[in-house]
């Protein structure tokens, strides 16, 4: 895959983005130095990129999270390091933005540089199995509910349409084409389309642009 | 291709209620069950229902008493702080006789305690709602698609005995995501001819109230409402058993921590050890049957929860202490492992239930 200097990962919550933005900030780390990742996210302090900070570490992948991420600690902090994607240059950063609109308001603090520098691709995670975004309208609702609030234009979508443990085939061949509608609507690629390292197996050569996920660790329940 | 939907349990819970006819929700933003608010307040304006944030906890318990009031399916949910300041509401609510569904997706307590899973409220649950003698129908998910068909359940229960459904969950129930079916078949609420909605000139006013000044009237009330309970006692207790047939050592859970208990079992079954599970479902109603049988075969009953020891009460009683029942737990919204479980299991299995 080919990184602009700033990846941008929105998503409704729960699509999966987090994990998505984790993967490629290693596959960043592989192909460049001076890797940030940014955790934005000030909506859900359940899941975080902050999990993986052992995969960071061992990538020399420098994570810039809130001090109460993860923490017993329930408020929406940004961390103070932030501005570092925008005022470093030489970085190249992976930003994972809270769900919704109201977690891309903190995006918005960042929007008028990295629009001026024009370097980046932002990225909707898609899921066709989540409720509340079943159709390419919901989708379309959501992207510019973002986009309002977070003051960046997208620039591609990633589809990650999965039923968790219970993901198969002919699920992630259904929400290929249902990605190639929302694209159509939307006037945008569909840049990947994510699957477990057990269905990439079965789907490899089937599908444009199929990338297989790690998946961060669950607990065992 | 799947008719699934991944769902967060709290999503499965909002989706559910509406589901079931629920057009009211009226809350207060708490973490970990902010998500059946999201939800509500995205979707209610989509099909003609009132989702409210309310200015407190106290304010939305007010409202689902009006809303039930009126005869309309209605919910309120938040987590552990938050239900203690719903408890007036919940109280005036069991003293009016109205059904409504309450959702308490807990998290560590006491005070403001933290936000990660517990199951310490369990007390406050199946004991005390509230002031005054009442109770609740405490029904208690171990999975997001049962957080769906206990929420309708909830409902119908609630209708049918009109009285409050509380769904017992936890932070790791409302915010993992499961492939869920909403293809369920959703009874129609009963009349209810006691409901306020305007006389129109045509019959009696009816009243909503919970103020009885008369003692004869107020212990009558008590009473009638007992003899319900009873007859709820009788036949809508839930429960799960596995692998009890040839059980020598009953574990015992619910929720989450029955899926981490089941982990266990199938690991002790493994070693050979004859371990089975009971897992409640409804919490009140408390199954006794499964624990009076299985008092008669097992020589250790292990309660397993995310609190300082509360089901294990009931665990006790319902057996008549027959036989030891010890106590496995994590508490601080920590969960405990399938290791700490099997571990007590295997210690059961050795000590031959001493103490």
């Amino acid at each position: 895959m080919e990184f602009k200097r700033i990846t941008i990962l929105c998503g409704h919550y729960g699509s999966g983005k987090t994990n998505i933005a984790v993967n490629l900030a290693v596959e960043l780390s592989k192909q460049k130095n001076n890797v940030l990742a940014l955790d934005l996210d000030i909506v859900n302090p359940y899941f975080r990129t902050k999990d993986s900070a052992d995969t960071f570490s061992q990538n020399g992948i420098k994570l810039i999270a809130s001090q109460y991420a993860n923490s017993n600690v329930d408020i929406p902090a940004l961390p103070q390091e932030m501005y570092a994607v925008i005022d470093d240059k030489s970085a190249n950063a992976v930003i994972d933005v809270g769900g919704d609109d109201r977690g891309a308001l903190a995006l918005g603090r960042l929007a008028p540089s990295i629009n001026e520098e024009n370097n980046y691709n932002m990225f909707m995670v898609i899921n066709c199995f989540r409720p509340l975004t079943k159709t390419p309208n919901d989708v379309l609702e959501v992207m510019r509910e973002i986009e309002v609030a977070g003051k960046i234009k997208f620039t591609g979508l990633i589809n990650n349409s999965n039923l968790g443990r219970e993901t198969e085939s002919a699920d992630v061949l259904y929400s290929v084409k249902f990605a190639q509608e929302c694209s159509k609507l939307l006037n945008l690629p569909v840049v990947l389309t994510t699957v477990n390292q057990k269905l990439f197996a079965e789907l490899n050569g089937k599908i444009e642009n199929l990338y297989p996920l790690t998946l961060q660790n669950n607990n065992v329940i | 291709m799947s008719d699934k939907v991944l769902m967060k349990g709290n999503e499965a819970i909002a989706e559910a209620a509406i589901i079931a006819g629920c057009r009211h929700y009226f809350g207060y933003p708490i973490t970990p069950q902010t998500e059946i608010a999201a939800y509500m307040a995205k979707k209610m304006p989509k099909i003609g229902g009132c989702f409210l944030q309310a200015e407190s906890e106290i304010a939305a318990i007010n409202m689902v008493y009006g809303v039930a009031s009126a005869g309309y399916r209605v919910m309120t949910s938040s987590s552990s702080p938050g239900i203690a300041l719903k408890s007036e509401g919940l109280s005036y609510m069991a003293g009016s006789d109205l059904p409504a569904l309450v959702v308490n997706v807990q998290r560590g307590g006491p005070g403001l305690g933290g936000i990660q899973p517990s199951q310490s409220d369990y007390f406050q649950a199946t004991r005390a709602g509230g002031h005054g003698d009442f109770k609740m129908i405490v029904l208690a998910p171990a999975s997001v698609q049962e957080m769906a068909e206990l929420t309708v359940k909830g409902f119908e229960l609630a209708d049918t005995y009109r009285m409050t459904s509380m769904i017992l969950a936890d932070g790791t129930m409302g915010q993992m995501m499961e492939p869920v079916s909403l293809d369920f078949d959703v009874k129609p609420a009963p009349a209810k001819p006691w409901a306020t909605t305007g006389t129109k000139m045509q019959r009696e006013h009816n009243i909503v109230n919970s103020l009885s000044l008369v003692p004869e009237e107020l212990e009558k009330f008590n009473i009638e409402r007992f003899e319900r309970y009873k007859k709820i006692e009788e036949t809508e207790a839930m429960y799960e058993e596995y692998m009890m047939d040839d059980a020598e050592i009953c574990v015992t859970a619910f929720g989450i921590a029955a899926r981490v208990s089941k982990n266990a079992v199938n690991e002790a079954r493994k070693m050979g050890i004859k371990v089975g599970l009971i897992r409640p479902i409804t919490l009140w109603p408390f199954p006794k049957a499964p624990y009076e049988k299985a008092a008669d075969k097992v020589k250790e009953f292990i309660s397993v929860e995310l609190s300082m020891g509360q089901m294990i009460e009931d665990v006790r009683l319902a057996t008549s202490c027959k036989v030891p029942v010890t106590l496995c737990n994590r508490v601080g919204g920590m969960i405990p492992s399938p290791e700490q479980v099997l571990e007590a299991i295997i210690k059961a299995n050795q000590n031959g239930g001493a103490k």
